[in-house]
């Protein structure tokens, strides 16, 4: 099979998984959830208080949210920029 | 072939994880402030050992290639995208992948004790996403446990003939899971349960952590294949000498 059509096929697998759930689990919150841990470490240690907390936090969702596609935009850059040059050599 | 066997393995055990634990859950790094100063400085102690082993195992093999550069940037860049990606599982909430199991299968697992250090200090600085004192246990689950997996699982399956594209899916899936179990592990032994112990909470983080990690493996591993094979066919002198092939 060729490499185009096996990578479109691997894909488009990759695609369903990250949407399937959102349409099977209709009620689902899907939340990112670092919040709710803090509920199972309560459930078990009730005393627990977290000891130092982080220097600086996203000052909203929308804020993390920027941080998160920079970090993604970046990497998905570079691997573009190297994976372009790799396959492009081939082709001169 | 490749995705006739993966239809055959996946979607059987989606299904069964549908059907058994509908619950909502959450699978991320340990938070700060989560571990107490003992075992916060405890994994830092022997998360430290890999990173700098890997620094000089790094700097070694980038001067032997000048190409190695360029891929081991990639590698890293990777598991940049990859760690930034939350995405929805089938337990109702959102995780994301490491994305370090390509680059331990190319450079080695110390190798991405260096780069997972680095993407951790940038989420916790940036993101409030993991955390500055938990940061040695969140490496050594991430860059440590989950690379050397990633490794050990590639050459297991090269020795036993399994082609090196499903290897790569094998590894970094395994990768994958392995670095939420390990987790899972570092919470229940700094949390046993008041009755159960130990294995009463490791079970708990287990199910919160592994489970809804496991689709986003099977990602991570198509992922890792997709860069993987354009590697293999435009690279393939370089993954030769990597003896990533």
């Amino acid at each position: 099979m060729a490499l185009w059509k096996k990578n479109l096929i691997l894909s488009i697998i990759v695609t369903a998984l990250a949407v399937l759930p959102l349409v099977v689990l209709k009620n689902a919150e899907f939340a990112g959830a670092d919040g709710l841990a803090e509920t199972a470490i309560t459930e078990i240690n009730p005393d627990y208080k977290p000891w130092f907390s982080s220097i600086y936090e996203p000052a909203s969702g929308e804020i993390e949210s920027l941080l998160f596609a920079v970090q993604a935009a970046v990497g998905a850059g570079v691997v573009g920029f190297v994976l372009g040059r790799i396959t492009a050599k081939k082709g001169e | 072939m490749i995705t006739k066997n993966l239809f055959a393995g996946i979607f059987p055990a989606l299904l069964s994880i549908f059907l058994t634990f509908p619950e909502k859950s959450y699978a991320m790094h340990i938070m700060e402030g989560y571990l107490s100063p003992a075992w916060s400085i405890f994994w830092i102690v022997l998360s430290v050992p890999f990173i700098i082993y890997g620094f000089f195992a790094l700097r070694k093999k980038i001067s032997e290639n000048a190409k190695f550069f360029i891929l081991l940037a990639m590698c890293g860049a990777f598991a940049f995208v990859l760690s930034s990606l939350k995405i929805p599982s089938v337990t109702g909430s959102c995780s994301h992948p490491t994305g370090v199991g390509l680059g331990a299968v190319l450079f080695g697992p110390t190798s991405m004790a260096v780069i997972g250090f680095i993407i951790l200090l940038f989420q916790s600085l940036l993101l409030a996403h993991g955390g500055l004192t938990t940061i040695g246990a969140n490496v050594f689950s991430m860059a440590v446990v989950g690379p050397f997996a990633a490794y050990g699982v590639f050459k297991g399956a090269l020795k036993a003939g399994i082609s090196s594209s499903i290897a790569v899916f094998l590894a970094a899936f395994a990768g994958d899971i392995l670095t939420y179990v390990a987790t899972s592990i570092q919470l229940a032994l700094a949390y046993p349960d008041a009755v159960g112990g130990f294995i009463t909470s490791l079970w708990k983080f287990m199910g919160i952590f592994a489970l809804t990690q496991i689709p986003l493996a099977v990602s991570e591993g198509l992922l890792s294949v997709i860069v993987y094979n354009v590697l293999l066919k435009y690279s393939h002198k370089e993954l030769t000498l990597l003896k990533a092939v």
